[in-house]
C-alpha cells in the first residue's frame, strides 16, 4: 500500500527517482533474452547431461560406472591424446598469429591497407562452420586444389598421403585458424585501439622502436584479452568435432574417424546405443574445459580491476 | 538384450528423484526444462518398438504421403515411380545412403525413437547390415509375415536374403547382388596380346608382366574402403564370420589371408595395383583412363565405367573372378548391394509395401534403369538382356555375373561393425605410407576385434 501510495505520489516525479526503483533494468532487459537461451540451451541440457553420466540403462543410479566404461574403452586413450595434441597446436598458434597479425594490422592502420586487410581476416569466420571445412577438404586435394603445386612441393600427391595420420593435427588446426582466427584477429585489434595513444607516445619518446613497444606496452596490456581467448579457444578446441567428423566423410573414413573424444561420445551415443557413457565423456570434456578456465581466471587476475 | 539397450520406457519409470533434483538444480525455468526434455510426458509404449522379433504392432494406418529416404542413385527409382504412379503422394528426401558406414540411418533412427515420431516409411540404405542393429531398434518390419506373400519373395536369387534375415525372419528387401567379378579392358588385352587370368596366380603373373611392359596401367585398386570385400573376402580369408547375431570369429593373419595381402603387396609395389579410391578424383584423373583389369563388384560397369568414367563402348569386358589354383570350390566377394527397409512404424503400410514390391522388382526400374544387377532374379534376366542390347560390353557380361551370383563366399557375414570403416583406419593409411599390407594384419585383426566387442559381440580370435 504504502509503496504504491509513494510510487502514485511520484508518477510525475523525476527520472533519478524511478531509476531508484529499478536500478539498470535496462540492462537486466538485455540481458534477460540471453539468460533464457543460456538455461535452455546451456544449464538444462548440462544437468540432463550430467543425469544421464551418473545413471544406468535402466535409469538407476550407477556411480562411475559411465565413466570407467568411457576410459576403458580402447578408443578412449588415443583420442584424448589427438584433442591434447591438436590444442597445443592450435593455442599456440592462436596465441602467436592472432596476436602478431593484429598488431601488424594495427600498425598497418594508419596506411589504408589496414581496413582491408581486416574484412580479409574476418571473412573466412562469416562462413558457417561446416561449410568452412568443406573448402577446406578442396584445399587438401592435390588433385583439385588451387594450392595443389604447394601441396606436391611436400611430396603430397595424393588425398590420402596429405591425411595420413600424422599430419592430422597440423591439418585440423589449420582449418580451424582459418574458420577461426579471424574474429579473434579483429577482437585483438579493437583492444590494441583501446590502448591509450599517449602511453604509445610516451613510449616512441623514451625511444622504444614498434617491436620494443610491442613486447614492452602493447602484448602486456592485451594480456586479459589474450587470457580470455585462451580460455574459449581451449572449451572449443577441447570440443572438437565437425572437421574430423567431415574429414572421415570426405576420406571414407580413412582419417578422422574416432578422433577426438566428441566423436567418441557421438559413437557411443548414436552407434552403441549407450547415452550414459556419451553423457560421461562429455561431462569429463566439461571438468577439464572448467578446470582450466578457473587456473587461467586465477592465475591472470582476469577479474581484478585495472 | 544388451544392459546397454535403452528402452525409453524403461528410463522414464525409473528416475524420478535424480530429475527432481536435478530440475532443482537446473534451474527455475520448468516451462523451457520440459521443452528441452521432450519426450519425457509420461508412459506408453511405443508402438512396434519392443525389439522382440516378430512382434509387430502396428501404427493406425492413414492417408497422407509416403516419406522415402533414398541415395543419389536411388533418387530415380522414387521418381520413376512418382512417374508412373501419379495419384501416389511421395516425400522423397535424399541423403547419403549411408555409404562406407556413415551411421545416418542409425543415428536418425536412435533419435526418432526418442522423440517418437519421424521415422521414414520406406529407406534405402546402400549397406547390407542394416537389420544388425534395425531390428533390435524396432525399427524394420517383418517383411515375410503377412506384409508379402511368399510366392512374391521367392523370386529372390538364392542367399540374396542373407543380409536381410535375423532367426528366419526377412527384414529387408535385397535391392541388388553386389558379387565381385574381373572387369578389364578387351581392348587392351587383345592389342597387347595377354590371356585373361583365370587364377589369382596369373593375375599376379600378368600385373608383373604390365609393370615392366606398359607401366603406368593398372590391373586394379587397393584404395578402397571396400577392398577387403574384393580381395579378402574372395580368398576366403575369415576376417568376419559372423556365427550367431551377436558373435564372430575373427582371423585374418591365416594363409588365404595373407596369401592375397602378399598378392597385393606385389602388385602395389611395381605399381600396377592404385593406391587411390576409384571415387577420387585422383583416380578419375590418373588411372581411370590406364585401367587394364578392375576386380570389382558388379555394380562398377554402371557407376564406373558407364558413369564416372564414361569409357568409350565396347571396350569393357567380364571375366570371372581369379580364383586360387588347386581351389575346387569357387568364390568371389561381395561389395554391398542394397537393401530396402520398411518402418515398422509406417502409418501407410499398404503404399509401402506397393513402393517396396516395385522399386525391387519393377522391370521398369530393376530392369532398365539400375545400375546394379537385380537381386530378383527376373529383373535380372531383363537387367542383363538390355545391357548386351545397350553393345557397351565387348563380351557378354550374363555369363559370368550368373555364376559369381551363386558364388559369394559365404564365410564373410554381416555385422553391426563396419569393415569398411575398420580397414579405411587401419590398414589404408600404412599402406598409402607404403607399408605392406602383410605387416598389417595384425593390426587389421585387433581393429575388428576392438569395434566387434564395443558393439557387443561375443569374439573368438583365430582358425
Amino acid at each position: 500500500m504504502s509503496i504504491l501510495s509513494i510510487r502514485g505520489g511520484r508518477a510525475g516525479g523525476t527520472p533519478t527517482a524511478r531509476r531508484a526503483w529499478w536500478p539498470g533494468r535496462a540492462g537486466h532487459g538485455f540481458v534477460a533474452p540471453y539468460v533464457v537461451l543460456l538455461i535452455a540451451f546451456g544449464v538444462v541440457p548440462t544437468g540432463y547431461a550430467i543425469d544421464f553420466a551418473f545413471t544406468d540403462a535402466s535409469g538407476r543410479f550407477a556411480g562411475l560406472a559411465n565413466f570407467t566404461a568411457a576410459a576403458a574403452d580402447f578408443r578412449f586413450a588415443s583420442a584424448a591424446a589427438h584433442v591434447a595434441l591438436y590444442l597445443l597446436f592450435w593455442l599456440v598458434s592462436l596465441v602467436v598469429l592472432v596476436v602478431g597479425l593484429a598488431l601488424l594490422l594495427h600498425n598497418l592502420a594508419a596506411r589504408g591497407v589496414g581496413k582491408a586487410l581486416r574484412f580479409l581476416y574476418y571473412l573466412p569466420g562469416a562462413l558457417a562452420g561446416a561449410a568452412s571445412v568443406m573448402v577446406w577438404l578442396f584445399m587438401l586435394d592435390p588433385t583439385v586444389s588451387p594450392a595443389g603445386f604447394l601441396l606436391r612441393a611436400f611430396g603430397l600427391d595424393t588425398f590420402g598421403q596429405v591425411i595420413a595420420p600424422g599430419h592430422l593435427p597440423f591439418v585440423l588446426t589449420a582449418i580451424a585458424f582459418w574458420t577461426g582466427a579471424g574474429g579473434w584477429i579483429v577482437v585483438m585489434y579493437g583492444a590494441l585501439n583501446n590502448i591509450s595513444p599517449e602511453l604509445m607516445e610516451a613510449a616512441r619518446i623514451d625511444g622504444a622502436g614498434p617491436w620494443q613497444i610491442a613486447r614492452r606496452v602493447q602484448i602486456p596490456l592485451l594480456r586479459k584479452w589474450i587470457v580470455y581467448m585462451v580460455i574459449l579457444a581451449f572449451a572449443v578446441g577441447a570440443q572438437l568435432f565437425v572437421e574430423p567428423q567431415l574429414l572421415a566423410q570426405a576420406s571414407n573414413g580413412v582419417a578422422g574417424r574416432d578422433y577426438s573424444l566428441n566423436q567418441l561420445s557421438y559413437d557411443f551415443a548414436f552407434q552403441n546405443n549407450d547415452l550414459g557413457t556419451a553423457a560421461a565423456v562429455s561431462v569429463v570434456l566439461l571438468v577439464v574445459t572448467l578446470v582450466v578456465a578457473v587456473v587461467f581466471v586465477v592465475k591472470s587476475g582476469f577479474f581484478d580491476a585495472g | 538384450m544388451t544392459v546397454k539397450v535403452r528402452a525409453d520406457g524403461a528410463r522414464r519409470s525409473g528416475r524420478g528423484r535424480s530429475r527432481a533434483a536435478l530440475m532443482a538444480l537446473s534451474g527455475v525455468l520448468a516451462l523451457t526444462a520440459v521443452a528441452a526434455c521432450g519426450g519425457h510426458d509420461g508412459g506408453g509404449a511405443r508402438g512396434g518398438t519392443t525389439g522382440t522379433q516378430g512382434a509387430f504392432r502396428q501404427a493406425p494406418q492413414s492417408d497422407g504421403p509416403l516419406t522415402v529416404w533414398v541415395d543419389a542413385t536411388r533418387l530415380a527409382a522414387a521418381k520413376l515411380y512418382q512417374k508412373t504412379h501419379p495419384s501416389a503422394k511421395l516425400n522423397i528426401v535424399s541423403y547419403d545412403g549411408d555409404a562406407d558406414g556413415s551411421h545416418y540411418l542409425q543415428t536418425k533412427v536412435s533419435l526418432f525413437n526418442r522423440t517418437r515420431k519421424g521415422w521414414p516409411d520406406v529407406v534405402f540404405s546402400t549397406q547390407n547390415n542394416e537389420t544388425s542393429w534395425a531390428v533390435q531398434a524396432g525399427f524394420t518390419a517383418p517383411l515375410n509375415k503377412g506384409l508379402i506373400a511368399q510366392s512374391a519373395l521367392s523370386g529372390w536369387a538364392h542367399g540374396a536374403g542373407d543380409p536381410c534375415t535375423v532367426d528366419g525372419t526377412l527384414y529387408c528387401l535385397r535391392n541388388d547382388l553386389a558379387q565381385t567379378v574381373l572387369w578389364y579392358n578387351d581392348s587392351l588385352m587383345k592389342k597387347w596380346g595377354y590371356q585373361v587370368p583365370a587364377t589369382w596366380e596369373d593375375y599376379e603373373a600378368l600385373g608383373t608382366k604390365v609393370a615392366t611392359e606398359h607401366p603406368g596401367y593398372i590391373v586394379g585398386t587397393a584404395g578402397d574402403s571396400f577392398t577387403p570385400e574384393i580381395y579378402m573376402w574372395a580368398s576366403k580369408c575369415g576376417a568376419n564370420q559372423i556365427t550367431g547375431p551377436k558373435a564372430v570369429t575373427v582371423s585374418t593373419t591365416s594363409a588365404n589371408c595373407s596369401r592375397m595381402a602378399a598378392l597385393l603387396d606385389t602388385l602395389l609395389k611395381n605399381r600396377t595395383m592404385a593406391k587411390s579410391s576409384v571415387f577420387s578424383s585422383d583416380f578419375d584423373k590418373n588411372q581411370a583412363g590406364k585401367i587394364l583389369m578392375l576386380p570389382g563388384p558388379s555394380w562398377f560397369g554402371g557407376a564406373l565405367f558407364e558413369g564416372t568414367f564414361k569409357t568409350p563402348k565396347g571396350q569393357i569386358a567380364v571375366a570371372p573372378m581369379p580364383q586360387w589354383s588347386g581351389d575346387p570350390t569357387p568364390a568371389v566377394g561381395n561389395v554391398g548391394g542394397g537393401t530396402w527397409l520398411l518402418s515398422a512404424h509406417s502409418a501407410h503400410l499398404k503404399a509401402a509395401t506397393d513402393f517396396l514390391t516395385w522399386v525391387t522388382t519393377a522391370n521398369d526400374y530393376q530392369g532398365q534403369v539400375a545400375p546394379g544387377y537385380p537381386a530378383y532374379a527376373p529383373a535380372a534376366k531383363v537387367w542383363l538382356a538390355n545391357r548386351a542390347s545397350s553393345h557397351f560390353y565387348a563380351n557378354d557380361i550374363a555369363a559370368p555375373l550368373q555364376a559369381a551370383a551363386g558364388q559369394v563366399w559365404p564365410g564373410w557375414g554381416y555385422g553391426q561393425f563396419s569393415q569398411e570403416s575398420i580397414w579405411a583406419a587401419t590398414v589404408t593409411p600404412g599402406m598409402t605410407a607404403g607399408k605392406p599390407i602383410v605387416s598389417l594384419l595384425p593390426a587389421w585383426q585387433k581393429a575388428i576385434v576392438n569395434y566387434a566387442r564395443s558393439d557387443g559381440y561375443q569374439v573368438k580370435v583365430g582358425s
